[in-house]
């Protein structure tokens, strides 16, 4: 039986988006799933009742008939309580939810048994949940829309012109903060031809600000900003000072500043003072992607475009739906790739599989039950990327023969040989014998498979530990030093003296190796570094 | 300590054995898999002293033997430079051997050994003690001549006795018509007879066998003998019948062979061929085949001052040492230039071929001690492909790694090795002595090629010069 996927007409004031565009909802259809809209619901983003028909999707007067028909319900802004309420009892939910900022409504949604994903709670450093990350395309669209409004407002060219009647300098633009949103920004703004400039706290991402156009400012002092999870994180005072400063300089030189600084879970940082905006030259823009948490200008008024100090502070929290259908069909499609995620027997049905880290971390409420926070991802540090790579992968390119796998007559000829040999031991050996055989045959092939993933950096290290390991041909000398009498027993014949000098000799011997080994392959790995 | 407490003991020290190998998978857990095999080794030998088989009048003797085995140990491994690494290596192999030879001669003469054992049981203990003492004496000598040869004490060129393959075949021949008088000797001290010949001619093969092998082989015949002092502890494990040793054994003997195997891979040759000896199946110099054609085309040499500029208008820069640098002590300068460069905005990355330098990772632990950070240290398959978009390749003191004869001249004796494409680069550059052939014996068409420059002089002096005039 194939579920219904709902699509409600979004109610906040001022939200233009759907969850889904006529082109996605072909693509749900064709993995098994019936299609509603509400009608009306894709106006917005210019995407009429009749291109939903022809897709194939059902058309819903009202939206209580709606909510009540579909079996999952896709949302883009996060559910008003009146919408919790026409959710059907047990029905699934996926849209943005925020459960850290709306503990209410999470507990309204458990109230009625709901299976909620909240696409914001995505685990982003999953690299297969790429395709899914709704906020990573939902503020690319932000950062390019930013630059046209600045664009609008601004009085002048974007680029650099040569004209008849004479030469027009480029605009210089200054983003600050270079995540998802700031990039988009910079590539727009470099695209259209001004002088970009970028600062970020994490000094990491001063490559793809390079990559883009733009040019990577430093703050003046040593602090790593990365947060975890590709956020930023707050930055102690002295490094608040130095970046104050330097942007303070930044705002007396450019024209337009666009500003994306956001701290999970805290109100955006103050990084443009009312002083700044007074330095700045009359006529410049500020568009403030912060506005709606607080904003990152001390004088943006959220949802506005206002003029102080003649700069024009943009403070619009709607930059989204004023690209609502890139905004709705990027969206749409981040939904559809969850939606194979969850179907993957392409039959119109969903398993919400919570073995999967990915689906684990979307899901905010299972069946009712609250299960956010998911468990934090255990990712390999990304320092270890470059070495972990497998020796074997070389292998495989191979130069000659190396990487061929063996034809089937050599092979045929290898197992051949081990037959006759395994036969041979089987037939005259003992049976304890066998047993330190087997023990032996064991061991050579987990030494094999062990060694294999030693990275080629390491064969030095490798080879001294190894070593020092052997340096257990000890314990054989160690049982010969002395026996105890009890287990000596009547020979009296015993060269004592030669077997403990033997032993004695042996002993320190393989105390150089043992001692020596470790220490010098410790002293080795203590100077391998990032 | 009861023998059940003592086993489970030893199982525990095989499974931190087997996670301290596990954990040189990449350098963030390299440092806990050492912490594993140290746990390791400690419980197998605190197991063993308290265990039902040493009395406590042992007691004293093992102290003393493992604090003069040990300081010297941990001195070794303090004073050793880098650079020596290869020396330290063979030298604590020759010791596993020695250490198995006297293991098996002391297991020999004991009567308590093969008591109770049954007639094929005795024969297998004796083939056995045999087999182990034989594994031991050859890693012994041989390893002592390595030791030589990488420390410059022996002369590194290969030395080829006449009809050596012959000799070979007569010891072997002999080894196992000692072995046949040693397991039917009446007494022990009539089979000490065959068990002293034999190991005499051992000693005499690993020499011999090691003697033969030129320099750039060495990361060969170092790891080779890494595995053979594995399966020399394997065999006293079999003779002393503990599982422990032989697991132990068996993980760094197959370790080893591993490591030879990718070192020959490396070299485009087979296992065989390198272990008989000398370049090339022949035997006699290869220097006729690759020389009869002189490369066209002419050397240009250029000064560090000029190197200079090249590296200061580069984006993009690849270093390729070799045993060159080593030699010449140059990574700490190499590092320097390679931090300013990398300040500049150059991408400076290296480029390591399994075998430069003289054992395997023998660059990498160079490098890692110049405080290079790692992870701009390249695999050869990681970095082979970036050469075109390369302004400049630095190769400092390695030849036949960089050979394009190995790729172009079917004919060459190198043909077919795999080596890194600095020739694809915009421009190479040559650090080096003079115009001599590497180890292979080849002329390098390289030298000729029109993009490629020389840098001759002393690898750090002029890494120095180069240093000094990137400052200003």
């Amino acid at each position: 039986m194939s579920l219904v996927i709902g699509i409600p007409r979004e109610t906040v004031a001022g939200e233009k988006r759907v969850a889904t565009v006529p082109e996605v909802a072909e693509k749900l259809i064709k993995l098994g799933f019936k299609v509603a809209v509400e009608s009306g619901a894709g106006e917005g983003a210019n995407c009429s009742d009749d291109m939903y028909r022809a897709a194939g999707a059902e058309i819903i007067v009202g939206a209580p008939k709606l909510w009540a028909e579909s079996d999952i319900v896709f949302k883009v802004a996060v559910p008003t309580s009146d919408e919790v309420g026409l959710l059907r009892e047990g029905g699934i939910l996926i849209g943005f939810i925020w459960p850290a900022q709306n503990p209410e409504l999470m507990q309204q949604l458990a109230a009625k048994k709901a299976t909620v994903l909240a696409i914001d709670a995505l685990p982003r450093q999953l690299s297969r949940a790429q395709k899914m990350d709704a906020l990573t395309s939902q503020a690319g669209v932000a950062g390019y829309r930013a630059v046209i409004e600045a664009a609008n407002a601004f009085g002048r060219f974007f680029n650099g012109q040569i004209t008849a009647a004479g030469k027009v300098p480029p605009a210089k633009v200054f983003i600050a903060g270079a995540g998802v949103a700031g990039l988009a920004a910079i590539g727009t703004a470099a695209g259209l031809g001004a002088i970009v400039r970028a600062n970020d706290t994490r000094a990491e991402v001063a490559d793809q600000v390079k990559s883009l156009g733009g040019e990577f400012v430093k703050v003046d002092y040593e602090e790593e900003g990365g947060g975890g999870g590709g956020y930023a994180k707050v930055m102690s005072e002295g490094f608040q000072q130095a970046q104050r400063e330097m942007y303070a300089k930044q705002a007396r030189e450019v024209d337009i500043i666009i500003t994306t600084a956001l701290i999970p879970g805290k109100p955006a940082p103050r990084l443009i003072t009312a002083e700044m905006v007074q330095s700045m030259k009359p006529g410049s823009v500020i568009v403030d992607m912060a506005a709606e948490r607080g904003g990152n200008c001390e004088l943006t008024e959220a949802g506005k475009a206002v003029v102080k100090h003649g700069v024009t502070i943009v403070g619009y929290t709607d930059l989204n739906s004023r690209l609502a259908k890139q905004s709705s069909t990027l969206y749409g499609t981040n939904l559809f790739r969850l939606t194979e995620e969850l179907c993957k027997s392409k039959d119109g049905t969903i398993n919400v599989n919570m073995e999967d880290d990915a689906i684990r971390g979307l899901t905010v409420i299972k069946d009712g039950e609250i299960t956010w926070p998911a468990p934090p991802l255990k990712l390999p540090a990304p320092a270890a990327k470059p070495a972990a790579k497998p020796v074997a992968a070389p292998a495989a390119k191979g130069h000659g023969a190396g990487g061929e796998p063996m034809s089937v007559g050599s092979l045929a000829m290898v197992f051949g040989i081990g037959a006759l040999l395994f036969l041979l031991i089987g037939a005259y050996a003992p049976a304890a014998f066998l047993g330190h055989f087997t023990v032996f045959v064991l061991a050579c092939f987990v030494g094999y498979m062990v060694v294999w993933n030693v990275t080629p950096a390491l064969h030095t290290p490798l080879m001294s530990v190894t070593n020092a390991i052997s340096s257990i041909i000890a314990i054989g000398a160690l049982v010969q030093i002395a026996l105890p009498l009890g287990l000596l027993g009547s020979f009296t014949d015993r060269p004592d003296g030669w077997i403990r000098w033997l032993a004695v000799v042996a002993i320190a011997l393989t105390a150089v190796n043992m001692f020596g080994g470790f220490a010098v392959t410790r002293r080795m790995l203590s100077m391998f570094r990032k | 300590m009861s023998e059940s407490l003592v086993i489970v003991s030893y199982i525990g020290a095989t499974i931190l054995f087997i996670l301290s190998l596990g954990g040189l998978s990449n350098p963030e857990s390299s440092r806990r898999g050492n912490l594993y095999g140290m746990i390791g080794m400690t419980i197998a030998v605190l197991a063993t002293v308290f265990g039902p088989r040493v009395s406590s009048a042992g007691i004293t003797w093992i102290i003393a033997a493992m604090v003069v085995g040990g300081s010297v140990g941990l001195y070794a491994a303090r004073k050793v430079q880098m650079t020596q690494m290869p020396e330290l290596v063979a030298l604590m192999h020759s010791l596993v051997g020695l250490a198995a030879c006297l293991v098996g001669f002391a297991n020999y003469i004991d009567p308590m050994a093969s008591l109770k054992l049954s007639h094929a049981e005795k024969l297998i203990h004796e083939i056995e003690v045999y087999v182990g003492i034989l594994i031991g004496a050859v890693t012994f000598s041989g390893s002592l001549i390595a030791f030589g040869k990488l420390s410059g004490k022996i002369g590194g060129k290969p030395m080829l006795l006449p009809g050596r393959h012959w000799l070979n075949l007569t010891g072997l021949l002999l080894v196992i018509a000692f072995g046949y008088q040693f397991i039917h000797a009446e007494s022990i001290s009539s089979g000490m007879i065959g068990l002293t010949v034999m190991t005499v001619i051992a000693l005499l093969f690993g020499i011999h066998m090691v003697m033969a092998i030129g320099g750039a082989d060495m990361p060969v015949v170092v790891s080779m003998l890494n595995s053979y002092s594995g399966w020399a502890a394997a065999a006293t494990g079999f003779m002393l019948n503990n599982d422990l040793l032989i697991v132990t054994g068996a993980l760094v003997g197959s370790s080893g062979a591993i490591l030879s195997y990718i070192m020959c891979r490396a070299m485009n040759r087979n296992f065989i061929s390198v272990i008989a000896g000398g370049f090339g199946s022949g035997g006699a110099p290869a220097k006729k085949s690759g020389g009869d054609e002189q490369p066209a085309g002419e050397v240009i040499a250029i000064s560090a001052v000029e190197t200079a500029e090249l590296l200061k208008d580069a984006k993009n820069v690849i270093i390729v040492p070799g045993y060159g640098m080593a030699v010449a002590q140059a990574q700490h300068s190499v590092y320097e230039i390679t931090q300013l460069l990398r300040e500049k905005g150059v991408n400076v990355r290296f480029g390591i071929h399994p075998v430069a330098g003289r054992m395997p990772g023998h660059m990498n632990v160079l490098l890692a001690e110049a405080k290079v950070p790692y992870d701009i240290v390249m695999e050869m398959d990681e970095i082979n492909e970036d050469f075109p978009d390369t302004d400049v390749a630095i190769v400092i003191g390695a030849n036949d790694i960089v050979n394009p004869a190995a790729q172009e001249e079917p004919g060459s004796p190198i043909a077919g090795m795999p080596v890194l494409e600095v020739w694809k680069a915009k421009t190479s550059i040559m650090m080096k002595r003079s115009m001599a052939t590497g180890y292979a014996g080849v002329e390098n068409p390289l030298f000729y090629k029109e993009n490629n420059r020389m840098l001759f002089g002393d690898a750090k002096k002029m890494l120095e010069e180069v240093f000094v005039a990137l400052k200003t």
